[in-house]
């Protein structure tokens, strides 16, 4: 048998190195293929603004917002500013995270609590929570705690309903066998449920995290006396569209740089997972 | 890296992977069960009708029957899973007192946890509490009885069907169950590797003396392995068949084509002449 084999698993492999080698003279071109639109945007961008087809008091040019982030950056105000926003976007999505994520846990694992309080938080998700700025306003005023709420809030119903979700999704027959093995209530969980929920987990940390910067821009616009928004805010008051653009863009890397981050992570714990294997 | 894997499997290699074999009739902590006047019931459907056995230690009984003869639900039942509407389960020991063995199952799909290593899911065989460095030096031995000493290392989601279901066995064998049941464990598999587990779980049944209980709906595979066959029909004992050939067996011995046919017989007879 494999006498007959042999021959055609050669020319297979031998196909295989052609391939290889004809990649070889454009290494990292696969890496390089998402940053083509976006750059030709800004240089388009760029032009525009030279040419005059742009007026400066709409829209300020790539090389004026590049300037702002350098005066911002280096009168202090910019680092400032963004480890204020950052600050208090990780705390929100630290408080909600948390509360979403146990009551995912309980409600997913325990009937009784799930009887008592999932439809109380179904009813709760559906309120828009920007809605509630008003409310907040009122009983926090613009201090640091209406942020905080706020972000909390947007944050805690993503991660509730995704942890739950996953929770109740686990394989019952891998629950089972956890009970035919011996495995107690905690090593069971361990085990086998928050295992085999992390996958549904990470599909609502990633969507919160989306509500968490939407969730701050707007009340940092609305009510703060510092941090990314504010600074926008203010800047439109003197007209200084640069620096406005340059908070959008700030937002832009700060919400992508979180998003780079779950993903580490997800590719990091979730590496059992075919679907993470190359 | 490689070499570490070497090390270690060589130094496992020199202790005995079990316990030699005890002797046929008496098997270390196998236990015997015995059944009597046992029924299940689920709401009007009456699974189990009175079922009375008694199967001593390290016997190897294979129960067969058509789909929905009740014999699946005989081993939950054996196992826990399930608890009987009427009639008894206990287990004994090799004097004849009640006992609660150690029982283990291998179910039909290999049910391994994705997100662990092939060692760490032989580890879940031993239960809580031990020693992780042991637990691990047992998983590689029994590994290797398995002969998937090489992928201890792997995600499950890297191995083959065949090579799951042996993960599945060794997971079952590494903490010496007295009793071992097995539910369809071949049924999804191809017909060659079928072959070589039936080898594999005869083999290490005549090792370790362990009290098997298979079930199955391949008579040749229940003729093959089994010291005794069962038919179930309709949740009674139709027929209680020895089979009295040495093991191990070879596959085409014409006593066991002989004995294959009548059991097919006695499952296809019940039929009603359909």
């Amino acid at each position: 048998m494999s006498t007959f084999d042999t021959p055609f698993v050669r020319s297979v492999a031998s196909e295989k190195v052609g391939k290889a080698g004809l990649r070889l003279p454009l290494p990292g071109l696969d890496k390089l293929t998402p940053y083509l639109v976006p750059v030709a945007i800004v240089a388009f961008w760029q032009l525009a603004s030279s040419a005059g087809w742009i007026s400066s008091r709409i829209m300020p040019s790539p090389a004026d917002v590049g300037l702002a982030f350098w005066s911002t950056t280096v009168s202090g105000q910019l680092p400032n500013d963004v480890l204020v926003s950052a600050g208090r976007a990780f705390a929100g999505l630290l408080v909600g995270g948390s509360i979403g994520f146990l009551l995912g846990i309980a409600n997913g694992v325990s009937r009784i609590s799930e009887q008592l309080t999932d439809t109380t938080l179904q009813m709760l998700r559906t309120i828009p929570h920007l809605a509630m700025i008003p409310l907040v306003i009122l009983w926090f005023g613009i201090g640091e705690e209406s942020k905080l709420f706020l972000t909390s809030l947007g944050v805690l119903f993503p991660v509730y309903l995704n942890t739950y979700h996953g929770v109740r999704n686990v394989d019952r027959d891998l629950i089972e066998m956890g009970k035919v093995y011996g495995m107690g209530n905690w090593t069971l969980f361990r085990k086998v449920i928050f295992p085999g929920a992390l996958p549904s987990i990470f599909v609502g940390l990633r969507y919160a995290l989306g509500i968490m910067w939407l969730t701050l821009i707007v009340s940092e616009s609305i009510a703060a006396s510092s941090g990314i928004g504010h600074m926008a805010n203010n800047a439109r008051e003197f007209m200084m569209t640069d620096v406005v653009v340059l908070a959008l863009v700030i937002y832009a890397v700060l919400g992508k740089l979180a998003d780079v981050i779950a993903r580490v992570l997800e590719r990091r714990l979730l590496a059992w997972n075919p679907v993470y294997q190359k | 890296m490689t070499s570490i894997a070497h090390e270690r499997f060589h130094a496992v290699a020199e202790e005995p992977a079990y316990t030699p074999a005890a002797e046929r009739n008496a098997p270390a902590g196998a236990a015997a069960i015995s059944l009597t006047g046992l029924e299940k019931s689920f709401g009007a459907n009456r699974v189990l009708r009175g079922i009375n056995l008694h199967i001593p230690a390290g016997q190897f009984v294979a129960v067969i029957g058509k789909s929905g003869c009740g014999k699946s639900t005989l081993l939950r039942i054996l196992m826990g899973l399930d608890a009987p509407s009427a009639g008894e389960l206990h287990f004994e020991d090799a004097d004849g007192a009640q006992a609660s063995p150690n029982a283990r199952i291998v179910f039909q799909e290999p049910r391994l946890l994705p997100w662990l290593s092939v060692a760490d899911n032989v580890v879940v065989g031993l239960g809580d509490g031990i020693d992780r460095r042991a637990a691990l030096k047992a998983a590689d031995a029994v590994l290797a009885e398995v002969q998937l000493g090489e992928k201890a290392g792997e995600w499950p989601a890297r191995l083959s069907g065949g090579q799951r279901q042996r993960v599945a066995l060794a997971r079952a064998l590494v903490s010496r169950p007295g009793v071992l049941a097995l539910d369809e464990p071949l049924g999804a598999l191809d017909a060659l590797t079928r072959i070589s587990m039936q080898e594999l779980i005869n083999r290490v049944w005549r090792e370790l003396g362990f009290t098997a209980v298979l079930v199955t709906h391949d008579v040749s595979e229940a003729v093959h392995l089994a010291d005794r066959v069962i038919v179930l029909d309709e949740g009674r004992i139709a027929l209680d068949l020895p089979i009295p050939y040495p093991h191990p067996r070879r596959h085409g011995h014409p006593g066991l084509a002989e004995l294959e046919g009548r059991l097919l017989a006695a499952i296809l007879g019940t039929d009603g002449g359909h």
